[in-house]
């Protein structure tokens, strides 16, 4: 038996700002622009993008924010890809096998993947770059999402060496992946970009410094051309991409905003025709005034508040802990607080297809019916008006954390009379003090980096890392252990379900509402899409003329 | 007994003469009173939230005179909490700031020679660290408690007050009531407490309403950083920052603190102003 | 003078000494730390970073390692931008702070002395206010009001000017970051500017000036100006170094890369190199302007020149 596999999760910004909700403006599905599909193009094909935060790194083992994943996926092509809609397609792989346990794939490459000094991409190519993910000296903070595959743990560890990572390049065109458990979301990991190759020469020329325009070799439908820190990110088209016939823009720019007002008037006043980021507090205005550029669709995220269950008030109090989140009216912050068109969340997992979401009983009630019941339930658990909770809210610095947090503090005051202090910190001191269970409520987030619900179901395992509610459930680890192991999609998602239930049953946390992504587009870009992972590759845009 | 009395007789006539510094005194003092009683006259806590007036504009049919903000909670009394805050966070800065920076440059002036030597080269230092990782790095380090921020902003901020200080204290140090008392045994210490300090208030008065304003904006910056007072809890600073984001669709969340914050701003500068006119004729370094 | 120069270099190395390990402990002891994100490390990976960022020595020995690498120039890798040395962060943003910081000094001077004058010349009179309440609105209006509502009339109303970046340099994208660093500091150059000006006007050479019958303006201009602006002079090298590193909020609103991010996110980064490199660069700066200010005074005041 392998260990419960730790994955997961990126938003490592700063500022760290959070999404929204459901898809109210669904887009007719533009056909992928290759050329004229009836509408001209723009004699200038230049994109500019708003892209939150400065990246970390351009060096894909070892980015792990969303900032550098959106600059990756223009640079680099992995053995999968995704459509403009999010559907996986071949990527560098044209065509895979599964073995009959599930625990061997065996990849062909197309034989026109080239490098973008011309150079052909190999299996070798996917063989070195996985080793060195995993390789302790590459410094990888992202390396444990490759922990399926067999021997990676131990590489990470330091126990094995990276050449016996279960990657091998069979031949020049064939890369066999082993796993240690079936792994049905295989290859939705392998869009990530801790998978993707890089260019073994110049990489090796260069360590720790090839990330950088002129030397950058990609194998993706743009270079990197330019790198001014704090002010752009320039990349160029790639005239070596195999599938370059497709790509229409020919430049494409990213500025790091993290002032979302700032980058909003940029966009009107024409200098973007993305808007990354949208200020909650102006989305109003944008619904009056530029209804169709305002993009909004379900996000795979889940914004909740996490419980201390290891010290009083919560441990050993379920009464206490369903009473809270029953009293918190989630169509209030939905629609009132954030307003971008959140999904009210009653379970853990966002909607995503091949899962059936799980809910409490209680989900289905009426908001003064939940109020009534959590009355009841403060009672029961010992509180009331002569003797009031006075618990502690941690939220971080945050424009819309603490909008969120002072309206839940306040309907928890105006149903049940409980006193809330709510502390504001800033991000490494929260990360921190969540992290050593210090607070009793804790803003938290969770954004899944491949859709399976397994990315989320993970994270409640007793043995992640990143249960910072310290729940541990005997029930839910076997469940989730029997999923881990099960290569039948229909009975893992059935062990899954059957886990989510099981934790809303508990409830260490208090669900708020599942994100949605938020964009601005000009009216002029098409192609695209929107889809759960958010993710918009610049080669499936074009730019009409307008 | 020392000069005192004929320096503030003076200095009051003075004040009088300059129209600017009387009327931003007399402005200065309602707003003091406004936000002290102010709230007594609201029906609406600083955290009502009121769902069924989301950000809705000032109207007096709702009892909302300023309007409300975007969790429904009503801006004239946020303003007015708002003002308690940052009126108290500049004074309490401002009093730390005193106290360290009369201590010390009173200290130095009197005794002079290698003690004031070692004493201004420290200042020196101090200087040379840069304030806003300092600011920063305390926040992080108090993020709970806003008041000993401003504390701790305080004891940062005494290093000018020193540096003015010290030089007062030198020219006092040859005066001949310092030497009297010198000559006949009374100690240093109660030589620096008993004459120089209480001969040192008129510049510290002029410096005390000019830095309470820096304070004020100080504040406000760290809320534009996000890192300002507690929710629901709330300041000027992190009322502009809010409103400063909603300036075309709810204009009415900037325009009445900003007017606040910056009539507050503009009087304590025309005040400081007038008072340095009538104090302080030889002083001029201004910082 | 060379002397004189030379001495104050050497004098400011224990204070930049002193300044850096002060620094270096200060960052350290602050909670969180450079690998701390949403995602948590396990352990062993935790491990590895902190040992190849000799993060597992003992401080002081981090600290020597620090100053050694400092003597031969080397300000080490940023541990956030992982593809960048601090030296080529701080090499490529300061030129654009300090173009920025040098044209908002200029125009504050300008606007500045120009209205402390003339305060000064009308003192307690209506000119006297309406300039000095104009001035004054530099330092009672946040620049994070100011900068977002100078974009939004002129740059997204109007269309007259960018709304941010620094685009292909020009200087049409300097016009609204400038004027928002200037603004306050034109405020206090006129408030020094009048206050010592009212000071000097009342002086026993300026009377004899006048009773010579030289025009206002004349004795102004001729005799009055050079003292008027000694405290205006001092206050410049302080000013100058805090515009350059301290325009957090203009560059984050105009999205410029300059230096001033730098401070603030190293700071809640915990970046401890960049953080270092920042320190150290400004208090560099500080000295170095500081002597600038001294030569320029002695040149400006015949009396302090030995």
């Amino acid at each position: 038996m392998h260990r419960a596999v730790r994955l997961l999760i990126p938003v490592a910004v700063v500022f760290a700002a959070s999404c929204g909700a459901p898809d109210e403006t669904a887009q007719p599905s533009s056909a992928p622009i290759g050329g004229a599909s009836g509408t001209e193009l723009a004699a200038v094909q230049v994109l500019h993008r708003g892209n939150a935060a400065e990246p970390q790194t351009l060096d894909p083992h070892r980015a792990e924010g969303v900032p550098e994943s959106n600059i990756l996926r223009d640079l680099f092509e992995g053995l999968i890809d995704a459509s403009p809609s999010g559907e996986l397609i071949p990527g560098v792989a044209e065509r895979w096998e599964r073995s009959e346990d599930g625990r061997t794939y065996r990849f062909t490459l197309r034989a026109d993947a080239r490098w973008s000094n011309g150079d052909p991409v190999t299996a070798a190519d996917f063989e070195f770059s996985m080793r060195r993910t995993v390789d302790p000296a590459t410094l990888s903070r992202y390396a444990s999402i490759l922990f399926p595959i067999v021997n990676a743990e131990a590489i990470v560890n330091g126990d094995k060496s990276p050449e016996t990572l279960g990657v091998t390049a069979v031949n020049e065109r064939e890369l066999e992946i082993r796993l240690n458990a079936p792994t049905p979301y295989l290859l939705g990991l392998l869009t990530h970009s801790t998978t993707y190759p890089v260019h073994a020469p110049t990489v090796t020329a260069n360590e720790g410094r090839f990330a950088r325009p002129g030397q950058l070799v990609s194998n993706g439908a743009y270079v990197l051309d330019e790198w001014v820190v704090q002010s752009h990110i320039r990349l160029r088209r790639n005239p070596n991409y195999w599938n370059n016939d497709k790509t229409t823009i020919n430049e494409v720019w990213y500025y790091p905003l993290e002032n979302q007002d700032a980058e909003l008037k940029r966009y009107r006043a024409g200098e973007l025709q993305i808007a990354n980021n949208l200020p909650y507090n102006q989305l109003t205005w944008m619904r009056e005034n530029i209804p169709n550029e305002l993009r909004i669709a379900p996000y795979f995220g889940s914004y909740y508040f996490g419980l201390n269950l290891t010290r009083p008030p919560f441990a050993g109090n379920r009464e206490l802990r369903a009473a809270l989140a029953m009293a918190i009216d989630r169509q209030i912050i939905t629609e009132k607080v954030t307003g971008a068109g959140e999904i009210a969340a009653y379970g853990w997992v966002p909607p995503i297809a091949g899962y059936a979401g799980q809910q409490p009983e209680w989900a289905q009630w009426s908001q003064a019916e939940r109020d009534a019941e959590a009355e009841r339930l403060y009672a029961q658990a010992g509180y009331g008006e002569e003797a009031p909770l006075t618990v502690e809210l941690l939220y971080n610095t945050s424009e819309n954390h603490k909008r969120v947090a002072a309206a839940i503090a306040s309907m928890w005051k105006q149903t049940l009379g409980v006193n809330t202090r709510l502390v504001n910190k800033e991000w490494k001191v929260f990360l921190d003090t969540r992290a050593a269970k210090e607070t009793e409520v804790f803003r938290a987030g969770w954004i899944g980096d491949y859709a399976d619900a397994y990315s989320f179901a993970q994270l409640k395992h007793s043995t992640n890392v990143q249960n910072d509610s310290g729940y541990k459930s005997d029930r839910y680890d076997a469940l989730l252990d029997a999923a881990a192991a099960e290569p039948n999609p229909a009975l893992r998602a059935d062990l899954m379900q059957q886990a989510e239930a099981q934790l809303l049953e508990d409830l260490p946390i208090i669900p708020v509402y599942f994100y949605v992504s938020r964009h601005l587009v000009k009216p002029w870009v098409t192609g695209w899409e929107n889809n759960v992972m958010d993710q918009h590759r610049t080669r499936h845009l074009a730019i009409l003329k307008h | 007994m020392t000069p005192m009395g004929g320096l503030w007789s003076d200095a009051g006539r003075a004040l009088r003469r300059n129209r600017a510094a009387t009327i931003s005194a007399a402005i200065l003092l309602s707003l003091i009173l406004l936000v002290i009683f102010g709230p007594l006259f609201s029906p609406w806590s600083y955290d009502y939230t009121d769902w069924g007036e989301i950000a809705s504009p000032p109207a007096l049919s709702n009892g909302h005179v300023f309007g409300t903000d975007q969790l429904g909670r009503d801006l004239f009394v946020r303003t007015l909490y708002g003002g308690r805050i940052s009126l108290m966070v500049g004074l309490a800065a401002t009093a730390v700031s005193l106290l360290i920076g009369i201590a010390y440059g009173a200290t130095a002036g009197y005794f002079g020679g290698r003690l004031d030597h070692v004493m201004m080269r420290i200042v020196d230092i101090l200087y040379a660290l840069p304030f806003m990782f300092l600011v920063i790095l305390l926040m992080v380090l108090f993020g709970r408690n806003i008041f000993l921020i401003f504390v701790a902003i305080g004891a940062i901020n005494w290093l000018d007050m020193a540096r003015i200080v010290r030089g007062q204290a030198m020219s006092l140090r040859e005066r001949e009531f310092v030497v009297a008392a010198r000559t006949s045994g009374t100690r240093a210490g109660g030589i620096i407490g008993r004459h120089v300090v209480p001969n040192l208030l008129g510049v510290v008065a002029v410096y005390a309403t000019l830095t309470v304003p820096q304070v004020i904006l100080v504040e406000s910056f760290l809320s534009f950083l996000g890192l300002g007072v507690a929710e629901p809890m709330t300041s000027w600073g992190a009322l502009v920052n809010e409103g400063a984001q909603n300036m075309e669709s709810a204009p009415w969340m900037l325009l009445f603190p900003a007017s606040f914050l910056a009539i507050t701003l503009f009087c304590l500068n025309f005040l400081g102003d007038g008072l340095r006119d009538a104090l302080d004729p030889r002083d001029r370094s201004g910082r | 003078m060379l002397r004189f120069t030379l001495s104050r270099i050497l004098g400011a190395i224990p204070t930049l000494l002193i300044l850096i390990s002060l620094s270096f402990l200060l960052i350290r002891v602050a909670p969180g730390g450079p690998f701390d994100s949403e995602k948590q490390l396990p352990p062993e990976i935790e491990a590895n970073l902190r040992a190849a960022y000799n993060l597992d020595e003992p401080v002081v020995q981090q600290l020597g390692r620090y100053l050694w690498n400092l003597a031969q120039g080397d300000f080490g890798p940023s541990f956030q931008y992982r593809d960048f040395t601090v030296t080529e962060l701080i090499a490529g943003s300061f030129p654009v702070s300090l173009r920025l910081g040098a044209m908002a000094m200029l125009l504050a001077l300008s606007l500045g002395v120009l209205a402390g004058c003339v305060a000064a010349l009308r003192q307690n009179r209506l000119a006297d206010y309406s300039v000095m309440t104009a001035a004054m609105t530099g330092i009672s209006v946040p620049n994070f009001v100011m900068a977002p509502l100078l974009v939004l009339v002129f740059a997204v109303w109007l269309g007259w000017l960018p709304a941010g970046g620094l685009g292909d340099g020009s200087v049409s994208h300097l016009i609204l970051p400038v004027i928002t660093l200037a603004l306050p500091q034109i405020a206090y150059i006129a408030r020094l500017t009048r206050a010592s000006m009212i000071d000097v006007l009342r002086s026993p050479f300026i009377r004899t000036a006048r009773a010579q019958g030289l025009t206002p303006l004349t004795v102004l201009i001729r005799h009055a100006m050079k003292p008027a602006l000694l405290p205006v002079v001092s206050y410049l090298g302080p000013a100058l170094a805090g515009i350059i590193t301290g325009s957090v909020v203009v560059e984050q609103i105009f999205g410029v890369p300059g230096l001033g991010r730098f401070f603030v996110q190293g700071a809640l980064n915990r970046d401890y190199t960049l953080v270092m490199g920042v320190v150290v660069f400004y208090g560099t700066l500080i000295v170095v302007l500081n002597l600038m200010v001294d030569l320029l005074y002695g040149w400006l005041d015949p009396r302090l020149r030995r």
